[in-house]
């Protein structure tokens, strides 16, 4: 099962390296993983998508608890969630296909913030699927680049992943 | 008081209350050797190899439950030193290596002597630091010591860059009393809901069996341990890392289990309804194949390491705490219930586990006119009246020692168990015999294992080391020729050791006793004369049977019911 993992770590340097060499050391899969710094600069906060059944997962909860610059961890999966990526893709829209771009861009509410005479940069935010979907509207062709973030989450209610 | 960089480091080991530390110099660490150079508290031990200083350290730490400290330079010095930081690793033992570092100015230039040490040691550490500013040093000692000996020990590398001690720059130094760290604490106590649980269950048992591992040595929790299964009466058995904890001359106690563990033993785990699982780790040599594993039992656990529980097999009640005092409370709960094991099914439990020990799974040719392996550790147990401290490195001679030397204590077994670091026994040997200056230390090694660190000889004449080296010499990698004996339809391929050397002549162009021992009445009488060396290192050649095999045996990936118990037998 997929499995959305919120941390906060100690904002130093090896702190990413000692998670993601703790995946490749035990065998598990990072689907994707963003990290950046929060509002207290000595914390940083990394969402990270696995995959595994109950087992394997509890496991990994329990070995990124042991390592020591991890402070606190949550898996988002185990209750109510939001979950967003962001999105750039370049298209190609040159004479002729521009107004179908644009139509698809706002059928999924995305913005363009880059145009040139053949292209558009679209932003786009949403759940995976959504963007999954929008690559697939858009033609294969017409696709020049995609930046994708990764997918952030957040627990819903009024509880917070804080110290 | 305005120190350096150099003689923070040393102000900082005299704060934590190191009194040795295993080392060999190098250009990274040259300041830091210059203000060892000046002081008296901690004495330094020079070393041959900086593997041999980590396996040291580590039989100090092992022996004494004290942090082993090392110090290696950069580069070759770190990666030598790697083996024996795995080793501790495996084995959850307190230790802290400092390793030198190119100057901050040049990492990641590809200087000379240059790796990546926190890089390389980083899934084999607890933790690891390195340092990058003078002012950090004392803060960073402190919490590595502190993160060594805490919660499940382990070891940690400070890697320290050169300029970071530089002896022209002084500051103040002071060091930090108290420690918190918010991203880690320790569990202080087991929680009580699923102590009473376990008692519970405990007490309901009609087959129970104790399985107990390395966490009891670690947590010194013996006492404890000892006075909860005596009050129980049930059969306990140890893993390899877990012996002596409980008296091995007990009648409770079942001798060891798993691969090369007793038939009682193993059959005791197949057929208990509740198994008692205490700082032990469910490894695959215990288990043997997960599917059959204690097929019939609800399982409890206590750990202090919450990722040791449902790793491997699933667990039926957790208890995440400190052995010693997870014990101390099971023993509370149970004053406090008035509770009694069921005394008819114990009764029987015991009469079938006699059954069992009828096997006499540990029986071998008692009249072999070639000295038997399992002979040589009997007599070593005698002459020492079992009370030595024991080192050993890796193969047959480790398991044969593990059987037939009875720890009585905990502390005295000292092996690399998790990572099986053939070398391992010769250095250990010397860390336990510098914090036991009095005590007999007897080193059991093999003549594959004994050449992988044999340079630290030397080490043990120019500090006045007097081990008892046991070499159990069959030629061979003799565990490996047992496998290939055993699943490779006897191609022995590469595990005959040839070309060795004169071992009684080497011991002595080192400064030290050789002796060559060969028929097995002559056994006792020069097993005495060496121990009876009390300062000299007396190296024994034990010519052993070179066919002898470790009995019983379960293959690996078989359930513990499936054991060949002696040459040619079938699986029991």
């Amino acid at each position: 099962m997929r499995h959305i993992i919120s941390i906060l770590l100690e904002n130093e340097s090896g702190a990413l390296s000692r998670v993601a060499g703790l995946f490749s050391a035990r065998g598990y899969n990072i689907e994707s993983l963003t990290v950046a710094p929060t509002e207290d600069a000595t914390l940083s906060r990394m969402t990270l998508v696995t995959r595994g059944d109950e087992a394997i997962i509890e496991q990994i909860t329990k070995q990124l608890n042991k390592l020591v610059e991890v402070v606190k961890l949550l898996d988002l999966s185990d209750g109510p969630h939001i979950e967003r990526e962001m999105m750039m893709i370049k298209l190609k829209a040159e004479n002729g296909q521009r107004d179908e771009v644009l139509r698809l861009v706002e059928i999924f509410r995305g913005k363009v913030v880059d145009v040139t005479d053949t292209t558009f940069v679209v932003e786009l935010t949403g759940k995976s699927a959504k963007l999954d979907a929008f690559i697939k509207a858009a033609q294969e062709e017409s696709v020049v680049e995609v930046v994708r973030s990764g997918p952030l989450g957040i627990a819903r209610g009024s509880k917070g992943l804080k110290l | 008081m305005e120190l350096s960089g150099a003689e923070i480091v040393i102000q900082c080991l005299k704060e934590e209350g190191v009194e040795f530390i295993f080392g060999y110099p190098g250009g990274a660490v040259l300041h830091i050797y210059d203000a060892l150079f000046s002081q008296q508290d901690v004495q330094h031990i020079l070393v041959r190899h900086e593997q041999g200083a980590t396996h040291a350290a580590d039989g100090y730490a092992r022996s004494t439950g004290k942090p082993g400290v090392a110090l290696v330079t950069s580069g070759p010095g770190a990666t030598n030193a790697v083996t024996g930081i795995a080793t501790a690793y495996m084995d959850s033992i307190p230790m802290v290596v400092l390793t030198g570092q190119v100057p901050s100015p040049f990492i990641g230039s590809d200087a000379f002597q240059e790796v990546d040490t926190v890089g390389i040691t980083r899934p084999c550490v607890k933790h690891n630091f390195l340092i990058k500013n003078v002012h950090d040093i004392a803060a960073t000692f402190r919490k590595a010591f502190y993160l060594a000996t805490s919660g499940r020990p382990g070891p940690v590398v400070i890697d320290i860059p050169k300029d970071v001690t530089d002896p022209n720059v002084k500051i103040p130094f002071s060091y930090p009393k108290k420690i918190k760290m918010r991203s880690y604490n320790p569990v202080a106590k087991g929680h009580l809901g699923q102590i009473r649980r376990a008692i519970e269950l405990m007490l309901n048992a009609e087959r129970p069996v104790f399985y107990t591992g390395g966490g009891v040595v670690l947590d010194d929790a013996s006492k404890q341990l000892v006075d909860l299964v005596r009050k129980l009466g049930y059969p306990i058995t140890s893993t390899l890392m877990g012996l002596g904890a409980y008296p091995g001359s007990d009648k409770q106690f079942l001798g060891m289990l798993g691969m090369h563990g007793t038939y009682e033993a193993n059959m005791a785990m197949h057929e208990t309804d509740v198994l008692i699982a205490i700082g032990a780790r469910f490894d695959d040599r215990v288990t043997g194949q997960v599917a059959s594993f204690c097929p019939n039992a609800t399982i409890i656990h206590v750990d202090i390491d919450p990722s040791s529980i449902s790793k491997n097999v699933r667990v039926d009640v957790p208890i995440v705490g400190p052995v010693k005092k997870v014990l101390s409370d099971m023993l509370g709960v149970l004053d406090e219930s008035g509770g009694e094991p069921k005394s008819a099914a114990l009764k029987r439990w015991w009469k079938q586990i006699d059954e069992w020990r009828g096997a006499d799974c540990l029986k071998y040719d008692r009249n072999s006119k070639i000295i038997k392996p399992q002979f040589a550790v009997e007599t070593l147990h005698r002459v020492t009246k079992g009370d030595a401290f024991v080192a050993s490195d890796v193969g047959q001679h480790q398991m044969f020692a593990a059987q037939f030397y009875q720890f009585d204590k905990p502390r005295r077994w000292i092996n690399s168990g998790g990572l099986g670091t053939m070398g391992f026994g010769l250095p250990a040997g010397m860390g336990i015999q510098m914090a036991h200056p009095q005590a007999e230390v007897a080193v059991v090694t093999g003549e594959a294992s004994i050449q992988m660190c044999i340079q630290e000889l030397a080490t043990c004449k120019q500090y006045n080391l007097p081990l008892k080296i046991m070499l159990l010499n069959n030629g061979y990698m003799g565990m490996v020729r047992q496998w290939q004996e055993f699943f490779y339809d006897g191609r022995y391929s590469h595990s005959y050791v040839d070309s060795l050397p004169d071992f009684v002549k080497l011991a002595e162009s080192y400064g030290h006793v050789g002796m060559k021992i060969e028929k097995p009445e002559d056994l006792e009488g020069a097993m005495k004369e060496a121990f009876g060396m009390k300062d000299r290192l007396v190296f024994m050649d034990v010519v052993i049977d070179p066919a002898e095999n470790v009995y019983p045996m379960i293959e690996a990936g078989k359930g513990h019911h499936e054991m060949y118990l002696s040459p040619g037998s079938e699986l029991v």
